[in-house]
């Protein structure tokens, strides 16, 4: 929850996008994030992400449906009320699994799901900042960090000889917050003297 | 960089190949002595594992087909940096069909064979259940249509295959012979797949496996021995890639076509379990006797510990340990699933033949292991030969970039 300064460089082609991510690590910029208007293959791998958790996330969703059908079947058919079914016995797991298995599908992929939106921090009115509409549509948009020490009109020509085919400098909210867009955010200098 | 372009086969290779075919001969020989010449029980016994074996090992080295045709359909490029090793096994069809048909021919030809009690026209004749299924277990039938599957899985695998190498001195010049290339690819994977739906995704193991239940029928079967055998035939795929990676061939196989393969490895596992899981269930809940006494033996009986032990090789092993992504990338994991997938599912098509016909108890000795490794020999030694003869790339096909470039 702070506003930070961003360099914000557009590119026109993904052939361009890859080698410039790959400048911008080797001179050291931290890269914020790449907004691209569909996924594209590799590009994690090349911006140096670590690979996601969100399966470690599922596998415990999984086995936590697992559990709840099971205990939730057999305490309601062994201890609570148990019933004659065509002569099969009292614990009859066979006839269980089918249950057992779409609960686990569920419990896996709604909490998946779920996990999905908080980490990408996405909810009904929940607001974040946009760095360029148009990555959802045509343009692949690299955001870089600045630091303290940052010289922004250096890091704004090193993104231009990369290939940019447009570069600015935005300061943003980094979190989110509610209500309507029209949040009016102070530019970092301001930021700052208010702080101090 | 230079590419290895020709398997050179080491010394070893060809020792172990060698070495189990010849535990194989042995097997048949010292196995046709000790029961081939016994009575009743002993023939069945006999007969019993060698049809086990060649039908395992037949479908197995068929799935490689029926994994390049159905990507090739797919329009999948990724295959295509080992593309030539699948088509390698899948030349080990021709060989062990031949195998295959002439154990089947016997079984069937034989004037005294107990494994499909089908052929026995009185009692056929006395029985309604075999009556009513006589238009499709007949001696006449099972001839035509075996020599019709083997035969044209032998001709459409031979097409497929020097469709593939026409290209390697040739290279298509234009984008247009491309297309025109790929379509014709298409319409013979095609042509294949129908086929294969016709023969290993129904009729076919109906044929060769169930009958020798004769009363007994499922209608999940032909699917459950596919899945058994695609999930094997990938693991075979896998072994043989990740042996040439060792030995430094296949420079542009990488991480993520293993990756690949581990993945339809972890999804086939799942879909044979699907499949296992709805044969078992739905006969288990109706409790109708004609179609429990298939599991009588299996589920508590003489087979229960084959029946667990198939459960945990096949589902929860692969199901626990290719979970994560770093598994199917890791070379080590990858090998040792792909030993015990073809083992485990093995081990399925034992109880499969045997639960059947030697119901009582498990006959398994080193009779059955030597049979194995002798099918196992010689898949080594042919796959090996014919990755020998042509190159190990498919350089000119078009979608060779996109298989270098691929990334999951």
């Amino acid at each position: 929850m702070s506003i930070k300064r961003f360099v914000v460089g557009s590119f026109d082609d993904e052939a361009v996008l890859f080698p410039a991510v790959k400048k911008v690590r080797v001179a050291g910029y931290k890269i914020h994030d790449v907004y691209t208007p569909m996924p594209i293959h590799g590009l994690d791998t090349a911006m140096g992400l670590r690979d996601t958790s969100i399966h470690t996330a599922g596998f415990l969703y999984g086995i936590t449906g697992t559990t709840t059908a099971l205990s939730g079947i057999s305490y309601t058919l062994i201890y609570d009320w148990p019933l004659n079914f065509g002569g099969k016995p009292h614990f009859a797991l066979p006839a269980w699994i089918p249950i057992t298995f779409e609960l686990t599908v569920l419990f896996a992929s709604v909490g998946m799901v779920l996990t999905f939106c908080y980490l990408c921090q996405m909810a009904p009115f929940v607001r974040k900042h946009h760095f360029s509409l148009r990555s959802t549509d045509d343009l692949f948009v690299m955001v870089i960090e600045c630091t303290p020490k940052t010289n922004v009109a250096d890091l704004e020509a090193f993104m231009k000889t990369t290939g940019a085919s447009d570069v600015h400098v935005q300061d943003a909210e980094t979190g989110w917050w509610l209500g309507t867009y029209s949040r009016n955010i102070p530019s970092v200098d301001n930021a700052k003297t208010i702080l101090v | 960089m230079t590419l290895k372009e020709r398997f050179e086969i080491p010394s070893g290779f060809r020792m172990w190949s060698m070495g189990l075919m010849g535990a194989g001969v042995l097997s048949l020989i010292v196995g046709y002595f000790m029961y081939g010449r016994g009575d009743e029980a002993q023939q069945i016994r006999f007969w019993a594992a060698l049809l086990q074996n060649s039908v395992y090992f037949l479908l197995v080295v068929n799935a490689a087909m029926f994994f390049f045709t159905a990507v090739t359909l797919a329009m999948g490029g990724f295959q295509m940096a080992f593309r030539r090793v699948t088509e390698a096994i899948s030349a080990c069809v021709p060989v062990i069909g031949g195998i295959t048909f002439v154990i089947l021919m016997v079984l069937v030809l034989r004037h005294k064979t107990y494994i499909y009690e089908w052929l026995d026209k009185e009692l056929v004749a006395k029985d309604p259940i075999l009556n009513g299924k006589k238009g499709f277990l007949n001696p006449t039938f099972f001839i035509i249509w075996t020599t019709l599957t083997i035969g044209l899985w032998t001709v459409l695998g031979y097409k497929m295959r020097s469709l593939s190498r026409e290209i390697d001195d040739h290279p298509l010049s234009s984008i247009e012979e491309g297309k025109k290339y790929i379509f014709k690819n298409t319409v013979w994977s095609a042509i294949y797949i129908v086929w294969f739906a016709l023969t290993v995704a129904s009729t076919v193991p109906w044929l060769w496996l169930m009958s020798t239940a004769p009363h007994w029928f499922s209608t999940m079967y032909s699917w459950y021995t596919f899945a058994s055998t695609f999930v094997a035939g990938i693991a075979l795929i896998t072994l043989f890639v990740i042996y040439l990676k060792n030995k430094g061939y296949l420079e542009y196989v990488n991480k993520e076509h293993l990756h690949d393969l581990g993945k339809f490895q972890f999804a086939f596992s799942v879909f044979w379990t699907y499949l296992w899981f709805s044969q078992f269930m739905l006969i288990w809940y109706a409790n109708i006797p004609e179609e429990t006494t298939y599991f009588r033996p299996r589920f508590e009986g003489a087979y229960t510990g084959l029946f667990y032990l198939n459960l945990c090789i096949n589902f929860l092993a692969p199901l626990l340990i290719y979970m994560t992504r770093s598994a199917k990338r890791n070379y080590t994991i990858l090998t040792f699933m792909s030993v015990a997938l073809l083992l485990g599912h093995w081990v399925d098509f034992y109880q499969m033949i045997f639960g059947t016909l030697v119901p009582d108890h498990v006959p398994m000795n080193l009779f059955d292991v030597g049979i194995a490794a002798g099918f196992v020999g010689l898949i080594i030694y042919q796959t090996g030969n014919v990755l020998a003869r042509f190159p190990l790339l498919a350089k000119n096909h078009p979608f060779f970039k996109e298989s270098i470039i691929h990334y999951t």
